[in-house]
């Protein structure tokens, strides 16, 4: 491995990268049983984390950023004037055995530009696959790629070797899809996503009956859209998310902030910022649908098309449906608990547990971690002190936001501060 | 001399001491006592000394019934807030003990009791360690061909990641070493074993150093720094949130923190 032609190929796949969000190496259940390297059973881990406070868990590189393809959306596209660059299979296998041999990884993050045609790239991303696990004997996590347009054979083969594959549908809308990558279209995506999810099914199926069988993409599919690139809706980008989970049984749906890449018309230009605040509240969005229990239209719907900046999806929802409220800690179901503004899923299990012992009070909840400063409003515990006011949601809102700072102040408050 | 109900039992910082002089406290029916570790010697006026003798029997005649009267959750919570060498923690253990083997059912997640919120507490603050240590290890190769790191966790917690390194690197040797506590973890292929080491003078851990490391030592650790260069999205730059995932004291053992 030649070290500086290596060092500047690194430099500029792993840059081309790190647009795709996803960092996730848990949810696999590939052990070390031979003593060969690595293991990928139990959590994930960050090994590091980069100044805009992402994680780095995986080694995340494209194996090239040629493409055929010129997607206004994406840094590769071929009408880009970079720096162009490609790694050899044995490379890519050089460098991920090595980090991880120094704790610096959990695994390989694989993806690529398509060069030539969808199965060419596919194969080779899959031979990269096959050598690690093959030739290094290495069971560390390997999150590959499926190139839209792949065949069914090569998809097959990559869930042999890979923990999770995934293909970015990138833009929420089919008409948003048109506009910016009119060479592409949405069944591209999904051909590969039916393809990986009927065999997960069928592997886990042949599995119950003969236990050697192979694991196939054992931490499932995942998917990327980008956010605030074409000027669609929460409701349009969450709806859309709740079809994936739902119909190709993903295991995450990445939100990524449109980062201004380029001066195309069609595209928010360069300098504006990116919509981090938004993400973060889509993500808020999935989790209530993901772990608490929401179903996505108590969030979104035709009356309600955006989620509130200043306040937290579940908090907006409990201010839409005072009529819930206040909840009694000691007795309401896992639901109905997790359903309080201001607690976690973490608080609404010790609750849980706790409340077995004897009934909780105001001291047992403050010294139990939970964060009562907004969930004081939503719910009695054994206490004869409760919010005993009639506030409407409006009057209780503005009591919430004085009472509470949040990190994106400066976002929500777009008035000059002058003497600051 | 003064007569005083407090014992002092003064045992050798091991797990397995503590669980002797758990062993003796329950015996004797002792009521008042503290603990002393070997490093933390002080003479006291008041008090009666009892030296602790680690007898494995008994410490694991402790542990059988600690484990019968909790959670594997709750007993892993004893060892690990043990190993939080927190002043005063064999008291609140001790506390938690007695509570426990009176309690007719576990009574690990009774977080409105103050002393199991405590632990679980304690148990917490150690597990994040452990969490970060292997996240934050980071192997360079030997000229030996040992795969070393160095470490200075805030709690001493080698002996709750030795299994996971050792199902992750099966087929490397490597040394685990806690500078501060002046022990290390050596796997040599076949098991894992307590070591210490002398470490040469003027042995910088935070250098890497040709004496010691191998040529290609240095080429990966630009590589990875690069990379993680590279990686970065500088228009969401976040400094508050990366300091807070990866705090400062850890930096100087981090090799992409290094540049």
């Amino acid at each position: 491995m030649s070290f500086e032609r290596t060092q500047e190929k690194l430099k500029i796949l792993a840059d081309a990268a790190k647009y795709d969000v996803s960092c996730a190496s848990s949810g696999s259940k590939r052990s070390n049983a031979s003593k060969g390297l690595g293991d990928a059973t139990g959590m994930g881990i960050c090994h590091s984390y980069t100044e805009d406070g992402r994680c780095v868990s995986l080694l995340k590189i494209l194996l090239t950023n040629y493409c055929i393809f010129d997607c206004a959306y994406c840094v590769t596209r071929k009408s880009n004037d970079i720096k162009r660059a490609a790694f050899q299979v044995q490379e890519v296998v050089d460098l991920t055995i090595n980090f991880y041999r120094r704790n610096y990884i959990e695994g390989l993050f694989l993806s690529s530009g398509i060069f030539k045609s969808a199965d060419y790239t596919m194969e080779r991303l899959v031979a990269v696959a096959k050598k690690l696990r093959l030739e290094e004997n290495f069971n560390g996590y390997i999150h590959l790629k499926s190139i839209p347009g792949a065949s069914d054979e090569l998809m097959k083969e990559a869930g042999l070797y890979a923990d999770r594959l995934s293909v970015n549908i990138e833009i929420p809308t089919k008409e948003g899809l048109k506009l910016l990558a009119p060479e592409k279209n949405r069944e591209d995506f999904i051909k590969p996503m039916v393809k990986v999810k009927n065999e997960i099914i069928q592997y886990q199926s042949e599995r119950k009956i003969i236990k050697s069988t192979p694991k196939f993409a054992p931490a499932g599919q995942s998917t990327q859209m980008i956010i605030g690139a074409t000027g669609e809706s929460d409701q349009q980008i969450m709806w859309t998310s709740n079809y994936f989970y739902k119909k190709f049984n993903l295991k995450r749906v990445y939100y990524s902030g449109y980062i201004p890449i380029s001066y195309d018309s069609r595209l928010p230009q360069i300098g504006t910022d990116v919509p981090m605040l938004r993400e973060n509240r889509l993500y808020q969005t999935d989790w209530l649908m993901r772990f608490y229990g929401f179903e996505v239209h108590e969030i979104l719907n035709n009356e309600h098309q955006n989620l509130d900046l200043d306040v937290d999806p579940k908090l907006g929802w409990a201010l839409r449906n005072m009529e819930h409220f206040p909840i009694d800690v000691n007795k309401a179901d896992k639901f109905m608990v997790a359903r309080i503004p201001g607690l976690g899923m973490k608080s609404v299990y010790k609750i849980l547990q706790a409340r077995q012992f004897r009934k909780l009070n105001w001291d047992h909840l403050k010294r139990m971690g939970v964060a009562l400063n907004r969930a004081k409003y939503f719910l009695v515990c054994d206490s004869r002190d409760f919010e005993r006011r009639d506030l409407t949601s409006p009057q209780l809102k503005s009591i919430i936001l004085q009472n509470s700072t949040s990190k994106y102040q400066k976002i929500l408050s777009p008035q000059l501060n002058l003497f600051g | 001399m003064l007569m005083s109900e407090e014992h002092i039992l003064r045992y050798d910082g091991t797990f397995d001491g503590f669980l002797t002089a758990v062993f003796h406290v329950f015996e004797l029916k002792l009521l008042t006592v503290s603990f002393q570790r070997p490093e933390r010697v002080q003479e006291s006026l008041f008090g009666n000394t009892i030296e602790i003798i680690t007898d494995l029997e008994k410490a694991d005649r402790v542990w059988k019934g600690i484990k019968s009267k909790t959670s594997g959750t709750g007993s892993y919570r004893v060892y690990s807030s043990f190993l939080s060498e927190q002043a005063g923690v064999e008291v609140l253990l001790l506390d938690y003990l007695r509570q426990a083997f009176k309690s007719a059912i576990p009574m690990d997640s009774d977080f409105s009791n103050a002393t199991v919120l405590k632990v679980s507490q304690i148990a917490k603050s150690v597990g994040r360690e452990k969490h970060r240590m292997e996240a934050f290890v980071r192997f360079r190769l030997t000229n030996d061909g040992i795969y070393f790191a160095t470490v200075e966790p805030d709690f001493d917690v080698l002996p709750l990641i030795s299994k996971h390194f050792k199902s992750r690197y099966a087929d490397q040797k490597w040394i685990i070493y806690d500078i501060k506590r002046g022990y290390g973890l050596y796997y040599d292929l076949e098991k894992v074993e307590v070591m210490q080491l002398s470490l040469p003078e003027g042995f910088d851990a935070t250098k890497t150093n040709r004496d010691y490391f191998t040529a290609s030592e240095l080429e990966f650790q630009t590589l990875w720094q690069d990379y993680f260069e590279s990686t970065n999205i500088k228009s969401r730059k976040n400094m508050k949130l990366h300091v807070q995932h990866v705090p400062k004291r850890y930096w100087k053992y981090l090799s992409e923190k290094l540049r």
